[in-house]
């Protein structure tokens, strides 16, 4: 059948004459690059590669990573370093899939109105976070930033909510133990608390959590202490000594 | 036939029941809520139930809606039009707010007030002028026109408004979510999970309405631009419901989680992200084009053919192009590969669609000079030239490693949503206007012209403006000095926006001023002041036993 007359027998005689047969077209081409492209992400074992220190957020992360979202930080800013050489060199070692394996939703952004956070982990103290984010031109007079000065005052609402978020992120498929969530408000007082009892079971459960109080004020859970407490562990988790990019299992 | 009320029919009764329920949860959820945003924000959807309630008993009380066959529905286009110039004016006013913001940092940010916050105003603007305005010209137009090329009644009486008012709700439901600081973080998908189940609700029901419409069309052929409203409605349902795919954290808390993470959710989002794009921004004004070229410049669609290779290329290809949202990131290679291909060979339809659209004019294009509002359409349409061209050269992945992350993007995607969407739109408003309210023409043809103008200097200042913004950008990032280090830190590049963005808002400021002329402009004209002289509107058939269009 010659193009002219398939348009001229089955589009006009068919297609345009039967609603039903033009939704069902329309179905049926619109899942074919969805299906090709994205369903095998899920199940190519190549896609996210094997690496060493990738753990879920501790309970003051998690809380301070839904204030991030909260907030619209991504707005502006992304967590995804590409493998280019000014990139690399501004940031750190490029973002790795693994790196966000348990981030529902994924944070990678897509507009630098401010610097690239993937790495931010580490870089600047806590103080520089609180003054910056009590007024960033106090330390960056160029920056277009907000102020988020509220945040340190803000009483963090933790209490009955982050259990519940970290038993939702299990459904998703965080590895989150029984004992993570039930003593997840306790974790997340421990944390803040260089001295508490909960020091091994942090460092076992959480490697690598940063211990202190993170806002300068030890008598308030604020927001501030879980945003910074996130900031803070960004980019920090991979243990990039034990990782070999140019291993076949890495290879994508 | 006369017009006759309908009664207390088993639909009416359906929907109470929806508003019914819906009040119920949002009673529960205002009282003993997970979380303080949610209990906050139930209140409010309560009164919207409320409403709703009041609404259908005020209409049933009085016998029911009133229908008669004879006639084609034309009250719910004209709330759906009023509705798209309301949300045009807010989302615009928000971006001239936002862009102002970032020009004048020291003056525009007031922590004491978090909603006023970029971050949360940014959300704000991106989903009033693409799902608030847009959907509403959308909705607006695809009614009428399903109706006229039908030549049919809109079926499913109350169902249609359910879906009219249904739509606005889910807008103010999403709105001051964003601005209380609910939001699932996704980009143009960030109300959470109950927003997005009423969304759900209302899409299908007007997938069903406009499938029953034309189920029941007089005419043998379904006209090219509901094949193109068909797969808007359609495709958006089947990327609404799996990109929002999330488990809540509790069914009375406002928090959920993304069923996807990481690299997954990435690509899922972006799949999403760039058919929002092929599909509500593109498809359903396609849709708007295909009619009201034709009928403004009173010309046949220029190729028949062509319409139908336009169609099915263009919806096949688009759904692939996602991934060049995602160069160089940790998304595997070959899935980069495939959307660029896929972004480039996305030229070729998308052209096709533009020479269609322009062809049209063929043997009128005398009327450019003469009629703003063919300008006004056919514009559009070259400003959909220039940016399908300019997106499968950013979608390159050299060209991208330059661009991602830079203003160039948010130029890009300005000149076709103040181009190419906003001027269609504003085009099928100036024709749709006249042929609603029963006006011989528009208020004021040179109302018309300066909206025009004003306009079209206004989106030449930001793209421009972010042409140069967004190369500069890219190219201080990756500048390294004699001594092979980077020549600029990231706070230089901050700093070198400066003037740009104040043009930008400039830019944005023009914009505006032209939308507030032409609500100005339709305020008069269905006040009833048209001057004899002025813009003549061709006149539309009334009644539907009268001749086909």
């Amino acid at each position: 059948m010659s193009f002219k007359s398939f348009i001229d027998n089955f589009h006009s005689k068919v297609i345009e004459k039967n609603s039903m047969v033009l939704t069902a077209g329309i179905l049926a081409v619109v899942s074919i690059g969805g299906i090709i492209e994205i369903a095998p992400l899920f199940y190519l074992d190549s896609t996210i590669e094997e690496v060493e220190g990738v753990r879920p957020y501790s309970p003051l992360e998690l809380m301070g990573r839904d204030i991030y979202i909260r907030e619209g930080c991504y707005n502006c800013h992304s967590q995804m370093i590409r493998p280019l050489r000014d990139e690399v060199e501004r940031y750190g070692h490029y973002s790795l899939a693994a790196e966000s394996m348990y981030d529902h939703p994924f944070q990678w952004g897509s507009k630098r109105t401010g610097p690239d956070l993937a790495r931010l982990g580490g870089k600047y103290s806590d103080e520089w976070h609180r003054d910056h984010m009590r007024d960033p031109r106090s330390v960056v007079p160029e920056s277009v930033m907000p102020p988020y000065a509220r945040l340190e005052h803000n009483p963090l609402e933790f209490e009955g909510v982050v259990g519940p978020r970290m038993a939702a992120l299990r459904v998703v498929g965080v590895p989150y133990s029984d004992e993570m969530i039930a003593e997840a408000e306790a974790d997340l007082r421990g944390q803040l608390d260089p001295y508490s009892d909960r020091y091994e079971v942090l460092g076992e459960r959480y490697h690598g959590a940063p211990l202190r109080d993170f806002d300068g004020n030890p008598d308030v859970i604020s927001e501030l202490d879980a945003l910074i407490a996130y900031m803070q562990i960004l980019g920090t988790m991979v243990d990039f000594s034990t990782y070999e990019p140019e291993a076949a299992e890495n290879l994508r | 036939m006369q017009s006759k009320r309908t009664g207390f029919d088993a639909s009416a009764l359906a929907v109470g029941a929806i508003c019914v329920l819906g009040l119920l949860w949002s009673i529960v959820t205002a009282a003993h809520g997970a979380d303080a945003l949610m209990r906050g924000q139930a209140w409010l959807i309560a009164a919207g139930f409320i409403v709703g309630l009041i609404m259908l008993v005020g209409h049933y009380g009085d016998g029911g809606l009133k229908e008669n066959p004879r006639e084609y529905s034309e009250t719910i286009v004209k709330y759906g039009t009023i509705a798209s110039m309301f949300w045009a004016v807010a989302g615009l006013l928000v971006g001239v707010i936002i862009a102002a913001q970032i020009s004048f940092p020291n003056f525009l940010y007031f922590p004491d007030f978090p909603f006023t916050n970029f971050g949360r105003l940014r959300p704000l603007h991106t989903s009033a002028v693409i799902f608030a305005f847009g959907g509403n010209v959308l909705l607006a137009t695809s009614f009428y026109v399903v109706q006229r090329t039908c030549r049919t009644r809109l079926v499913g009486g109350v169902w249609s408004w359910f879906v009219f008012w249904g739509y606005q709700f889910f807008i103010v439901i999403a709105a001051t979510g964003y601005l209380i600081g609910i939001t699932q973080s996704k980009e143009y998908a960030e109300p959470e999970w109950y927003a997005d189940i009423w969304l759900t609700l209302v899409w299908v029901v007007y997938l069903l309405v406009f499938l029953a419409t034309l189920a029941k069309r007089k005419e043998p052929h379904i006209y090219v631009a509901n094949w193109f409203y068909l797969a808007f409605i359609v495709t958006i349902a089947l990327l609404h419901v799996v990109n929002n795919l999330a488990v809540p954290v509790s069914f009375f808390g406002s928090r959920s989680y993304s069923a996807f993470a990481g690299v997954q959710d990435a690509l899922t989002q972006w799949w999403y992200g760039h058919n929002a794009v092929g599909f509500f921004l593109t498809a359903g004004f396609l849709a708007i084009m295909y009619y009201f070229i034709p009928k403004r410049a009173e010309r046949p669609v220029f190729s028949y053919r062509l319409s139908i290779v336009h169609f099915w290329s263009l919806i096949f290809i688009y759904i692939w192009a996602g991934p060049h949202h995602l160069h160089y990131t940790a998304l595997p290679e070959w899935a980069q590969t495939l959307g660029m291909t896929f972004s480039i060979m996305l030229w070729m339809p998308s052209w096709g669609g533009m020479i269609n659209g322009l062809m049209t004019l063929s043997g009128a294009w005398d009327k450019l000079r003469t009629d703003p509002v063919i300008r006004m359409l056919v514009v559009s349409v070259a400003f959909y030239g220039m940016s399908t061209f300019e997106g499968p050269v950013m979608s390159i992945r050299a060209v991208n490693s330059l661009s991602h992350y830079t203003d160039w993007t948010i130029g890009h995607v300005h000149s076709g949503a103040l181009g190419w969407v906003g001027f269609i739109s504003f085009g099928a408003i100036y024709c749709l206007v006249p042929w609603l309210w029963k006006r011989k023409g528009m208020f004021s043809r040179a109302l018309i012209e300066w909206h025009f103008w004003l306009a079209t200097l206004g989106i030449l200042f930001y793209i421009c403006a972010m042409w140069v913004s967004g190369i500069l950008q890219g190219l201080w990032w990756k500048t390294y000095n004699d001594l092979g280090f980077l020549e600029y830190s990231f706070v230089d590049t901050v700093e070198a926006m400066h003037p740009f963005y104040i043009i930008r808002m400039l830019g944005g400021v023009l914009y505006l001023a032209g939308a507030l002329i032409m609500v100005y402009n339709v305020y008069k004209t269905i006040r009833g002041e048209v001057k004899a002289s002025e813009d003549v509107a061709h006149h539309q058939p009334a009644a539907i036993d009268q001749p086909a269009e």
